[in-house]
């Protein structure tokens, strides 16, 4: 038997900036996860997003200000972003 | 001198960039500044709108000037980049360097400008003469925002 257990689930905010945040139409989102979830199930869970198709397969990517690989497990209250490609200077 | 990281968005402030790293010790003290240039990849630009994941981008340009300082054996690096809306000519970014050696100095310099671009999460979007304005990639990928 399944049963929901609300502490197996966690919310994480995804940032958005500069070309992401433009094919998105926004500058961040919340997703809901299943606990142990990884910077590449939060993409996946923005995939079907109006305008993620304009995101590259494998981008740059963050978790609390410090890139990350998307193989890395996030935790409730981290704060993830999707960084495209930057263009300082 | 204390190494120096910072984003602003009022014009840079070069003379003070460079007091920053100006000791009795340093023979050389070196100023780069990256500006506006009206003529990008052939396409006319008016100006640029700087923006950054702020907390991100100064936490990187720390890190950059701390490798920097450890790297090259001086503390005095600074570098300043300004966010927000630029004209042509105008400075983006002001790196200043202090070493007692002109060699070192100049790595240096260009060592922290290339990191800063490579690493720290800051876009720009140009705004050209034809009134369109475009994010740019400088990886040269068709990415979001490119037209299709």
């Amino acid at each position: 038997m399944c049963v929901y257990d609300a502490n197996a689930h966690m919310t994480i905010t995804l940032l958005l900036f500069a070309s992401y945040a433009d094919a998105l139409g926004a500058s961040a989102l919340t997703v809901e996860l299943p606990r142990d979830s990884t910077v590449g199930d939060v993409l996946t869970a923005i995939r079907s997003r109006r305008g993620a198709d304009r995101l590259p397969p494998s981008p740059l990517v963050a978790v609390n200000q410090r890139y990350a690989a998307l193989s890395r497990v996030v935790q409730e209250g981290d704060e993830v972003a999707i960084i495209p490609p930057v263009a300082g200077g | 001198m204390t190494p120096l990281a910072s984003l602003v968005r009022e014009p840079i402030d070069s003379l003070a960039v460079i007091r920053a790293v100006s000791t009795p010790a340093n023979g050389a003290v070196l100023l780069f500044l990256g500006a506006v240039r009206q003529v990008n990849d052939g396409r006319d630009v008016t100006g640029i709108d700087y923006a950054a994941y702020e907390a991100m981008a100064q936490r990187e340009l720390e890190a950059i000037v701390d490798e920097a300082v450890a790297a090259f054996g001086t503390a005095d690096v600074a570098v300043v980049h300004r966010l927000g809306a630029l004209a042509v000519e105008e400075v983006s970014v002001a790196i200043a360097v202090g070493h007692p050696h002109r060699d070192t100095a100049y790595a240096l310099s260009r060592w922290v400008i290339e990191a800063l671009k490579r690493r720290v999460p800051i876009w720009k979007r140009e705004h050209y003469t034809d009134g369109t304005r475009e994010w740019v990639d400088p990886t040269g990928h068709v990415g979001a925002g490119a037209p299709t």
